[in-house]
């Protein structure tokens, strides 16, 4: 490791409370960002907003390939990226429609058949209470790609504008902010939420989401600020302030579309361990709570009948580690496509 | 070096004062205290009213928190559910989690760092690959799925351990379990130490000592690793206050009798002084961690001068 050591040695504390999976997604971000933008990369800041603008684009010949397109281009022909994505999308419509692939009920459940193997019309055989294993894991989805999915906007939103203006104005806002991610990394993820949910009536996913929100901010929003400051040193931003762009169009036209490839990355990764967070917040008994069908209550009702019906355990647990599995290979294949390094 | 430490010392205060408020918040107002003081029933309010006033719970908030901390530096952790001192459930909890730790750590050292270095060095072959795409999938299913199919898998069905942990936990009944804690972390550390590795392999130094005609085996553990292994060093450090924290859930699978155990029978039971005073602990020794580690990084990297 030449001169920079890996980790901002600016906060009092490294944030490894979200467990190995978060410290894969920000150290994939922090490569990013000291990519972009480099000496050998001349894309300008053309985001997915900032089409038009002619400052930065250079003098390319051409209509200039912008690292989007570049990026989209790159994906488009990887295996991972292609099948992660069908898989999520298969999963966000059967989230959405779950009635396309399972007709039953799954709060149908009948006691005479607990733990019974496979039957016709039920392939993945029946759960403790008798209920069929299929349907419940197909309706299992919606709970995860919701929590997954509003967490992770939260976060992003809070975290990149929390994150994003600490890094543009400094001083002691910023100094302040530093100290408070500190105090969220310093509690364990699983501990917090167990304490947090344990007290929180209710059984909806709203005080999960709100839970990852509060405890998942911070992560996001060192990685933006680290990926604005990048950002603010470049040139073109110098010569917009120069041209007497107001701070807001400096931050919305030319540092946002620059900074936010490692919070889409970091972001989409997240998504995955918020839904394994979820299961396993289910699992301890505090997440999404009984009706309510999840993967993780499944897995957790499954558990004591591991000997006799472990099939019951295993379809849940398969389905939770391939959608896991998904948005991480899927965060992982877009980082390479946005990295110009890897050209 | 000692400014910084002394910087950092006074930095940590804020930090320990400000996630101990939290926890201390999260149970004390959004929590009831009392509840969990009357059994399964409802507290009558005369009852809950006369209890609050007892243990001080109408003062307000601030001075409630100050009388605990007090009472913690003191070495006064009140009392558990049952009438035992908190202290004691500690030191019967603490030393069987910091086993399983501990054996976590060894794995996340000798697995991760041995393929690391295997991948690291032989970087886009199919070795490589396979193990990265397995440390991929090892990420990505969540400990407590990990921690079901090995107890299902080498307990129930071929038998080769115990599925539940005696409450002595000896370390050789923690083997599987602090595999179980380790994976997602050794699979980290192995992409670590392989990114580490195939960055420095193209260094001056090693060219150097190549050049020199030094055997490979020497190139690579006296060179190569030495200097690839800071990072990873300074990540296992960090590590160790997460695992303590996560071992909640490995604990419950295999029904070892260690902090998490006693936390969630304390979040049950709805005993504030349980969960807040073991969390506590649990922040002091992921903050002082995480300082050690820093002042680690110092010394492993003389590149490295704190001002």
């Amino acid at each position: 490791m030449p001169e920079q050591p890996p980790y901002d040695s600016e906060g009092a504390v490294a944030g490894t409370g979200m467990g190995g999976a978060m410290d894969l997604a920000a150290s994939e971000a922090t490569t990013l960002e000291r990519a972009p933008g480099g000496p050998e990369g001349p894309q300008g800041p053309e985001g997915p907003g900032g089409r038009e603008d002619a400052e930065g684009a250079g003098p390319a010949a051409g209509r200039p390939r912008s690292l989007w397109s570049d990026a989209w281009r790159d994906l488009r022909r990887n295996p991972v990226f292609v099948v992660s994505a069908l898989v999520i999308l298969f999963l966000v419509v059967i989230a959405v429609w779950p009635s396309l692939i399972a007709s039953g009920n799954p709060l149908t459940c009948d006691l005479a058949r607990a733990q019974d193997g496979p039957a016709p019309g039920h392939p993945f055989g029946f759960d403790g209470q008798g209920c069929d294993v299929y349907t419940r894991t197909v309706y299992g989805a919606r709970a995860s790609v919701t929590v997954g999915v509003c967490a992770t906007l939260g976060v992003a939103l809070l975290g990149s504008v929390l994150g994003g203006l600490a890094g543009f104005f400094g001083g002691t806002w910023d100094g302040f902010l530093s100290r408070i991610t500190d105090i969220f990394f310093a509690i364990p993820v699983v501990l917090g939420g167990l304490v947090l949910l344990s007290v929180v009536p209710g059984n909806t996913v709203w005080p999960v989401v709100g839970f990852i929100v509060l405890l998942g901010w911070p992560q996001i929003s060192r990685i933006a600020r680290g990926s604005v400051i990048t950002a603010k040193q470049h040139d073109y931003v110098q010569a917009a302030r120069a041209l007497g762009a107001s701070n807001s169009r400096i931050l919305l036209r030319h540092i946002a579309p620059n900074a936010v490839a490692p919070v889409i990355v970091v972001a989409t990764i997240a998504l995955g361990t918020y839904i394994a967070l979820e299961a396993t917040l289910s699992y301890l008994g505090v997440g999404l709570k009984p009706p309510s069908v999840s993967w993780g209550i499944d897995i957790s009702a499954a558990s004591p009948y591991i000997r006799n019906a472990p099939h019951a355990l295993l379809w849940p647990a398969g389905a939770l580690a391939i959608t896991v599995l998904a948005f991480i290979m899927l965060g992982d294949a877009v980082r390479d496509a946005l990295d110009p390094k890897l050209r | 070096m000692g400014r910084y430490v002394v910087r950092r010392l006074l930095q940590m205060v804020p930090v320990f004062i400000g996630a101990t408020l939290l926890i201390f918040l999260m149970v004390n107002v959004m929590g009831d205290p009392v509840a969990g003081l009357c059994g399964e029933r409802q507290c009558d309010p005369a009852t809950a009213a006369q209890l609050k006033r007892e243990f001080g719970l109408d003062r307000p908030l601030w001075q409630q928190y100050a009388t605990y901390m007090g009472n913690v530096f003191a070495g006064n952790f009140g009392t558990a559910f049952n009438g035992q001192p908190v202290t004691e459930l500690m030191a019967s909890a603490f030393p069987v989690t910091i086993r399983l730790t501990v054996v976590a750590v060894l794995f996340e050292i000798v697995i991760g760092i041995v393929l690391g270095v295997m991948t690291g060095l032989r970087r886009g072959r199919p070795v490589d690959t396979s193990v990265l795409v397995l440390t991929l999938v090892v990420i990505s299913v969540p400990t407590f799925v990990t921690g079901l199919l090995l107890q299902l898998l080498l307990g129930v069905k071929w038998g080769w351990i115990k599925p539940s942990v005696s409450p002595a936990a000896a370390f050789g009944e923690l083997i599987v379990p602090g595999l179980v804690l380790a994976s997602v972390s050794l699979a980290y550390v192995t992409r670590l130490t392989r990114t580490s590795i195939a960055e420095n392999r193209r260094s001056d130094y090693v060219r150097t000592a190549v050049a020199k005609g030094l055997p490979r085996h020497r190139v690579v553990t006296r060179h190569l690793l030495r200097n690839s292994l800071i990072p990873v060093v300074t990540f296992i450090g960090t590590d160790i206050g997460a695992l303590m924290g996560g071992a909640i859930v490995t604990e419950r699978i295999f029904n070892i009798h260690g902090v998490g155990y006693q936390l969630y029978q304390g979040i049950l039971r709805q005993n504030t002084q349980t969960v807040v005073g073991f969390v506590t602990v649990l922040v002091l020794v992921f903050l002082v961690a995480n300082l050690l580690v820093d002042l680690l990084y110092a010394v492993l990297d003389p590149r490295i001068r704190y001002a």
